[in-house]
């Protein structure tokens, strides 16, 4: 549901990935199809090991693969079918009786399973998704390779504190793998940092690894108490995790279409041409990226691009065309004034708003910007809107540049589809570029534009 | 919670003697100290940690995981010395009263649950694997038993309490009198924590809370969220209002009255919470509409009018792709529809109507009447009933203004004050509203 919704975030993450097809990530999902072929090949000329178990835990990672979970930033996970697949391959007992599967048999477990829980995706025409299931299974061979030998040393089944460390470390190391592949994945298909896109894994997906890896353990060792059939109840604590994240990822895209439905507004008004808002907020994302911003500051400035033109609403009559740019510095930076006091009322939006004030402020002023005539405080900002409009710091956030700058592209160019045009306006902000945009923004723009022959698509 | 009253102070005298003659009279010896010293930290971190952010029906009391498991793994007396540790919360919140208070109701109620687990012949000590599923009866009885004496015993300090000094009693975060589902599912995990204990000791209570509070984060960023979306919802109608001066307010408190209406006839709270956000955003489309033909003193042309006409299609494409029920929808889509099938944008009557418009168009009318606009003062409460008693089962749905009459006259009606134009704004003041049932929009051509 919310994968639709969160897409913009992500300027089409699945889109993309399709189109230009990312040979890293075909090889991922056909490395692991052939590694699952031959573990279940395996398994069942060498004769699966406590059948019973196995049946058990394939049909649990099939559930979790069925209670998929959407995390911001269209990113799925499938935490209960981790959790239990990392828990078959940890396992030591299952009651009194040692458990002797090997490692193959985990891969072949957890490959069934998680085939045998796509299937309905499939059926209600989801996509499957199969460049996360293969980086779960692959964090899961990991663990099992390194535990299925010691599971049945002498040290390990005599002291829990030693095997809680060791499992402990696997599940870490599992964890890491499951999060390295998802960063250079996305750092690929959506052109970000490698390093920026790895601590914004870390950030989503830290909490729930850790409940997931805490849960594996949990199943482990509740085998071990109980035998199979209490395993499904030590589930519970995760699912009420999975209920709290869904919660979370639901509201987090309502959130995201309801200031949409704010960003329509400015067009369904007449205020600017149909599609301004939208385009602006891709672009401005796009940029952003390249520019090395973190997924929060990109959530932000998406945000603030999106409805950078709400200010317009308090004007009489609409701006013809709604374009900002061909109007005078104090008609911008008025119009800048009264959107962010209209998304101050909303107090969590409070960053946003310093965003859409800062973003009629030319770029002017610091050595960063070398050719900048404009030093210091900006002057003539309207009183009584903002306590500290007089001693503005010199420089506006690169948020508020970049918008500006995208801004004003978008202005200039439209909804045309012209190279030529787009690439002629990119030429005309580099003239300004220095004073009033910010020559690494335009950089960035330009080298967007000349990447992406149809903008408007 | 300075000037309690003697019965307060008296009721908490004997809980606390209550509390301490059970712990005095039961036998010390044999209670393994080093896991009773586990599990009253492990209460302490669960009581510890705040517990402000709960949103609605997801309580956060996962100190009975803890008592839960002493009553296993330690039996009534181990049980009553963990809860005793309350004393010492690190939360600020509670006065040494509530405190000494908490101490002495935790204790108590687990020490009960103690004794009914014994009597529905549960065995105190670490389970085995032989131990299941014997277990689970005593346990529900002793997690039952725990539930209702804690809420119990809560309830009369509130009781005593209550008119001096509700607010500081709720601190304590247990009190909201619901539904004690939730705790019944915090109880489980107490019996998970006591059935790992054979295998990985203390540990098991790590594990276990792990993803609880993993849980309790994602909670508590999902109140945040929630709080942010309502905010911006506030600012998408407050943005309608700009454009008209008189109507500040107006969807607000049309919000109000439809939730007014929907408790009334007794709607589910879902639905009424959509409803709710409905009433907020009924009038959004309006930024559709030029703003020229909202302010026209004169009659309107034709084409004026259609676009007046036009503005609840327009709402519904601003709000289209919010994830509302859909009947929040239909409501805004439809709330200038009639009864007699004279209304717009579709012309629908009757039973046709969605639900949520017909209430919608109540509240709409009921508000409008009762503020000033520019061409007339605001009509009294009364002259505001008779006029949609007099428009009922033509324009208004008749269960519906019956709903809305009883609710004002029982809860009370705030009108708007009068609107004092600022300085900045034109000395343009609009002839109609469309929203008003007396003073029909008039249209060049038409009588």
């Amino acid at each position: 549901m919310s994968v639709s919704q969160d897409r913009l975030a992500t300027t089409g993450l699945q889109a993309r990935s399709r189109r230009t097809g990312g040979y890293g990530q075909r090889l991922l999902v056909a490395a692991s199809g052939l590694l699952v072929a031959g573990c279940i090949a395996q398994s069942v000329t060498a004769g699966v090991v406590a059948a019973r178990s196995a049946i058990a835990f394939a049909a649990l990672i099939a559930l979790g693969e069925l209670l998929r979970l959407n995390l911001p930033g269209d990113r799925e996970g499938a935490p209960i079918g981790t959790a239990c697949a990392l828990a078959y391959a940890l396992l030591i007992r299952v009651g009194s009786v040692p458990a002797r599967h090997s490692a193959f048999q985990v891969v072949a477990v957890a490959g069934a399973g998680m085939a045998l829980g796509v299937l309905p995706h499939l059926a209600v025409g989801r996509p499957a998704r199969t460049v996360g299931m293969a980086s779960r299974l692959l964090a899961v061979a990991c663990a099992a390779v390194v535990f299925r030998p010691l599971a049945g040393t002498s040290d390990i089944v005599r002291h829990w504190w030693a095997a809680l460390a060791v499992m402990t470390a696997l599940v870490t190391v599992a964890w890491l793998v499951d999060v390295v592949i998802a960063a250079c994945i996305r750092a690929d298909t959506l052109r970000g940092r490698l390093w920026v896109t790895f601590t914004d894994e870390l950030r989503v997906q830290g909490l729930l690894g850790v409940a997931v890896g805490a849960s594996a353990l949990l199943i482990a060792f509740a085998a071990e108490a109980m035998g199979l059939v209490a395993v499904a109840v030590f589930l519970a604590p995760l699912l009420v995790t999975q209920v709290a994240f869904r919660r979370y990822a639901g509201i987090r895209a309502t959130y995201l279409q309801t200031v949409r439905a704010l960003a329509r507004v400015t067009e369904i008004g007449g205020y600017v041409e149909t599609g301004h808002a939208d385009r602006v907020s891709r672009l401005a994302v796009a940029v952003g990226r390249e520019l090395g911003m973190t997924e929060p500051e990109l959530l932000e400035l998406q945000y603030a691009a999106l409805i950078h033109d709400i200010g317009q609403l308090s004007l009489q009559d609409p701006i013809p065309g709604g374009a900002t740019v061909l109007v005078s510095p104090e008609d911008q930076r008025r119009i800048a004034e009264l959107g962010a006091g209209v998304i101050q009322q909303a107090t969590m939006l409070d960053r946003v708003a310093e965003i859409v004030r800062r973003q009629s402020d030319p770029c002017g002023g610091t050595s960063r910007c070398p050719s900048g005539p404009v030093p210091g405080p900006v002057p003539g900002a309207p009183p009584g809107q903002d306590t500290d409009a007089g001693q503005r710091p010199a420089r506006p956030p690169l948020s508020s540049r970049i918008i500006r700058a995208v801004n004003a592209f978008d202005d200039l160019v439209g909804s045309s589809a012209d190279p030529g045009r787009a690439a002629a306006v990119v030429d005309r902000l580099r003239l300004d570029a220095g004073a009033e945009y910010d020559p690494e923004v335009v950089a960035a723009l330009g080298g967007i534009i000349t990447r992406r022959p149809v903008v408007s698509a | 919670m300075g000037r309690l009253s003697r019965a307060t102070w008296l009721y908490i005298g004997t809980v606390v003697a209550a509390a301490a003659f059970v712990i005095a009279r039961s036998p010390h010896q044999g209670i393994p100290w080093s896991r009773l010293a586990v599990l009253a930290v492990l209460f302490l971190v669960c009581e510890s940690v705040p517990t402000a952010i709960t949103p609605r029906r997801v309580a956060w009391s996962p100190g009975y995981a803890a008592t839960l498991a002493s009553v296993v793994l330690l039996g009534p007396f181990g049980a009553a010395l963990t809860g005793v540790v309350s004393l010492f919360s690190l939360r600020r919140g509670p006065t040494p009263p509530q405190r000494i208070f908490n101490g002495a109701m935790y204790a108590l109620s687990a020490y009960g649950a103690g004794q009914v687990f014994l009597a529905l012949g549960g065995t105190v000590g670490v389970p085995t694997g032989a131990s299941f599923p014997k277990i689970i009866g005593p346990f529900a009885g002793a997690a039952a038993a725990h539930i209702v004496a804690n809420y119990g015993l809560v309830a009369g300090v509130l009781w005593l309490t209550s008119g001096a000094d509700r607010s500081q009693a709720r601190g304590r975060g247990v009190l909201d009198l619901r539904l004690p589902l939730p705790d019944f599912g915090f109880a489980v995990f107490g019996l998970l924590i006591a059935a790992l204990w054979s295998v990985v000791g203390p540990f098991a209570a790590i594990l276990v809370l792990i993803p609880l509070y993993v849980a309790r984060w994602a909670i508590a960023q999902f109140a945040d969220q929630q709080r942010a979306y309502e905010a911006t919802l506030r600012v998408l109608c407050q943005a309608v209002e700009t454009k008209d001066f008189y109507t500040r307010g107006h969807s607000e408190r049309v919000s109000k009255g439809s939730v007014m209406i929907a408790r009334a006839i007794g709607m589910r709270s879902e639905r009424a919470e959509a409803i709710r956000f409905a009433g907020m955003l009924h009038d959004v489309g309006k930024l559709g509409v030029p703003t020229k033909v909202l302010q026209k003193t004169g009659k309107l042309t034709e084409e004026e009018y259609a676009a007046i006409q036009l503005h609840p299609m327009r709402g519904l494409e601003i709000i289209r792709e919010i994830g509302f029920l859909d009947e929040a929808l239909a409501g805004i889509m439809h709330h200038h529809e009639r009864i007699d099938g004279r209304g717009y944008p579709m012309g629908l009557a009757g039973d046709e109507i969605p639900e949520f418009a017909r209430v919608l168009a109540v509240a709409d009318a009921f508000d409008c009447m009762t503020s000033t606009r520019s061409y007339r003062g605001a009509r009294s409460l009364a002259e505001a009933i008779t006029e949609l008693r007099r428009c009922s089962g033509t324009q208004f749905d008749p269960a519906f203004v019956d709903a809305l009459v009883a609710a004002v006259e029982r809860e009370g009606w705030q009108s708007p004050d009068v609107p004092v134009p600022p300085p900045g704004e034109p000395a343009t003041a609009a002839a109609h509203d469309h929203d008003d049932p007396v003073v029909p929009l008039r249209v060049m051509g038409r009588r």
